[in-house]
């Protein structure tokens, strides 16, 4: 246990320290400041915007960028809808993969045109190496650049004063790819591949193996060793927390995640981003108190349900001792915990502490499999995606809820006291809580409703692999992910079905756009106003209160909406007694 | 609105580019000449011919070789084509059913070994393809291996040690033990001592 937790402090404390001037770099960036980036590759930016025919200069209000948005996303989708059906009949296909089925085709454009990386197919075995290039790869950046240019209004709503400029579309998502998505990519694929995640063309390599064997009546020679152009997916998949797999197995497969150490950096992609853009944040409004105390709101949350859910992986699963096996993990000799499902190269407690940190970011990457955590941490995995992906959130995304979030902290302080709210020198009257509210409260009511849809037909509980509460768990897991734009899942559910294609890619699609629209309304009309000078009864928003507030309002809103749910799920499943299981 | 379109299908085409073509391609050029080992799989090479890879994990069931922790892909065991996990809830009464039938599997291939089995070695890795098992794991197993391989315990021991992991600072990762270069350094003693024993004139038994 002891190690976990320097594991986490380790992984939590190195991504503040590279998060702190990465933030600061955005700010620059997205400032349009001349520095030694924008020097150096300022020739491309103006080369990208001479052929679209892009004008820097040229602001867009809150409709135009929302329009800009959904119709490059739109386009997106389109044309990675259409690479999969071709896919067939195109270059780069060494393993010969047919099209991929419309219904399945559709899912996954949806999937991840809106950085949820959903996948009702199997990785390895589905997409060729054009379509995971030039399809799955360019979603990756291009969904989580969208993030960023979700919150990028709202901040600049936040900083400015009576306009309705809110930045302008196309220039934020060059800018975003460019300066800060690229980069941060081509260097972290270096650094695995180094580690040793694959990097060719190659389709299969044959391996004669050391210990033939017979399986089903039949001698097996050889293993079939699949490679592909891996570490350059898998490096954007988590910068940009997609989490999209390029392989079956995702990052629990040792081509993705080869070593101890490409699973700590891989842990701390998924929070970089996110974590940055809150500095950055305080750089734009000129409030880095207000940007701490969201880091601090953040970490509050994450740290104690993290730490429940690795106690629960290290105990391991008190099933398997009363059958004789020995789950205690020494330090020396590692392997404890509960393993099914977990690599030995990561372990029990860092495996769930991955979990937790691709269920709090919105990146769903998986290096072992949820479904057979304890199901309490698998329930930990449930919640974090439950708080709406506040804690740490998606790339963009979560910074964007977190705001919303804070409105309606300052709004219910302001009810307390009897004053009329403000939120960083903005007044926060009824249209603005009534946009914040749409926004957080349009999951819970997907995610509800989706699930007793899912329970209350045939089709829906067809689906779940293991019996009992937990079988419930895999079907509330299957709303959540999707309606949270997260994309991990407990696999043992049949999800390549028409009922849950369905469900699900409805659920990624109200997920991701309905919130989209109130916040920028939200943008549009904070923009409008002006910057009134703090006050004596301003509610400051850095202080232990307000942090407290924040982190209360969060709760209230995940626990109240998810609990019953939960104790259906996960810890009716937790309480069973062995003994009405052995027989 | 029409002019919206045009700049964004322009744009997405520019960005697709670069992000879909350029990037993973010159990644792969940089990896092929820069890490041409690891980006082609960490390939381990016997006679010219490839017989694994250092990172994806292989099946044995013969009791002179460290048997690798189960896997859950199909149709074989260890197929380096796919990956796969069991997906099965830790209150599933057919979890406990696998593993019940793999402690006594393991029991049966040794039974003077009384005690408690190292947990990894009986439940299936995330992956189906994990290389690697604990240290525990591998000590479990040093006695059969010893008695069905006839090479000394200490020996045993030395050859795990060196095929050990060790984390990184001592909290990033696990210690684990590489079963496929394990084995490996054991099938070459194995067909040393079986060509020893068939030819002695061409060298000193072993």
């Amino acid at each position: 246990m002891i190690s976990t937790i320097i594991l986490t402090a380790a992984v939590l404390l190195l991504t503040i320290l590279l998060a702190l001037p990465l933030g600061r770099y955005m700010h620059r960036v997205y400032a349009g400041e001349r520095f030694w980036a924008t020097r150096l590759m300022g020739p491309v930016e103006r080369g990208i915007y001479r052929i679209t025919h892009i004008s820097v200069n040229q602001e867009m209000d809150w409709k135009h960028y929302a329009v800009a948005l959904l119709v490059f996303n739109l386009i997106g989708g389109v044309f990675l809808y259409a690479l999969l059906l071709a896919q067939g009949v195109l270059p780069l296909n060494p393993l010969h993969y047919g099209g991929v089925p419309s219904a399945s085709a559709f899912n996954t454009a949806v999937s991840f045109t809106t950085n949820t990386n959903w996948q009702d197919y199997s990785g390895g075995s589905t997409m060729s190496y054009l379509s995971q290039m030039l399809g799955l790869t360019v979603q990756n950046f291009l969904s989580a650049a969208t993030g960023i240019t979700i919150v990028l209004p709202l901040v600049r709503a936040l900083a400015r004063h009576k306009t309705k400029d809110l930045g302008n579309f196309w220039v934020d998502m060059t800018r975003t790819v460019l300066y800060v998505l690229l980069p941060l990519s081509a260097l972290f694929a270096l650094i695995l591949m180094e580690q040793g995640v694959v990097q060719t063309l190659t389709g299969i390599v044959r391996a004669d193996l050391i210990a033939p064997f017979v399986s089903g009546g039949k001698t097996v020679l050889h293993q079939m060793i699949h490679v592909g152009p891996v570490a350059s997916q898998e490096a954007i998949m988590m910068l940009g927390n997609n989490g999209g797999g390029f392989f079956d197995m995702n990052d629990a497969h040792p081509f993705e995640n080869p070593t101890g150490f490409t699973n700590f950096l891989e842990m701390v992609a998924m929070i970089l981003i996110p974590s940055a853009l809150v500095f950055m944040f305080g750089h734009m409004v000129k409030a880095k108190r207000t940007a701490w105390a969201i880091m601090i709101a953040t970490l509050v949350l994450f740290v104690p349900l993290t730490v429940v859910s690795e106690h629960f992986e290290l105990l391991g699963n008190p099933l398997l001792t009363h059958l004789g096996a020995t789950q205690a993990n020494m330090a020396s000799l590692a392997g404890g915990g509960n393993m099914e499902g977990v690599e030995d190269r990561i372990g029990a407690g860092a495996s769930a502490l991955c979990g937790s940190l691709a269920t709090a970011t919105s990146t769903g990457a998986a290096n072992s499999t949820y479904d057979s955590f304890m199901p309490l941490s698998g329930g930990i995995n449930l919640f974090f995606m439950q708080m709406g992906e506040t804690v740490f959130g998606g790339v963009g995304t979560g910074l964007a809820t977190v705001l919303a979030f804070m409105i309606f902290a300052v709004f219910l302080g302001g009810l307390m006291v009897g004053r009329t709210p403000e939120f960083l020198g903005k007044k926060i009257e009824s249209f603005e809580i009534k946009m914040a509210s749409l926004a957080i409260l349009v999951m819970p009511l997907l995610v509800l409703i989706g699930t007793a849809a899912a329970v209350s037909t045939a089709a829906g509980r067809a689906g779940a692999l293991n019996p009992g509460a937990h079988g419930f768990s895999e079907i509330l897991y299957a709303i959540t992910s999707p309606a949270n734009n997260n994309g991990s899942a407990f696999d043992g559910l049949s999800s390549d079905t028409t009922f849950y294609n369905l469900i699900t890619g409805m659920a990624i699609l109200f997920g991701r756009y309905w919130p989209y629209l109130p916040l920028l309304a939200l943008a549009g009309t904070l923009a409008g106003k002006k910057k009134i000078p703090a006050g004596a009864g301003t509610l400051t928003t850095h202080t232990p209160i307000f942090i407290g507030l924040l982190v209360g309002v969060i709760l209230l809103v995940g626990a109240l909406n998810f609990f019953p749910a939960l104790a259906l799920g996960p810890i009716a499943d937790q309480l069973a007694p062995i003994s009405t299981l052995m027989h | 609105m029409i002019k919206d379109i045009k700049t964004a299908l322009l744009l997405f085409l520019v960005l697709a580019v670069m992000t879909g073509l350029i990037y993973p391609l010159a990644m792969t050029g940089i990896g092929q000449v820069v890490f041409p080992h690891q980006a082609n799989g960490s390939l381990i090479r016997q006679r010219g011919h490839v017989v694994g890879s250092s990172l994806i994990g292989q099946y044995f069931r013969e009791p002179q070789y460290f048997w690798s922790r189960p896997s859950a892909t199909s149709p074989v065991p260890y197929n380096g084509a796919g990956s796969g996990a069991s997906n099965l809830g830790p209150n599933n009464p057919v979890l406990a059913r696998h593993v019940a039938a793999r402690i006594k599997t393991l029991k049966a291939a040794d039974p003077a070994e009384k005690g408690p089995v190292p947990v990894d070695l009986v439940t299936s890795s995330a992956s189906g393809l994990d290389p690697d098992i604990s240290i525990a794991a591998a000590l479990y197993q040093v006695p059969r291996i010893a008695q069905a391989g006839g090479i000394d315990i200490v020996t045993l021991r030395h050859m795990v040690q060196q095929n050990t992991t060790e984390p990184l600072l001592g909290f990033i990762g696990e210690p684990v033990v590489n079963v496929v270069k394990l084995d490996l350094a054991l099938h070459d003693r194995y067909a040393a001592a079986h060509e020893a024993t068939v030819s002695p004139t061409k060298g000193p038994p072993s």
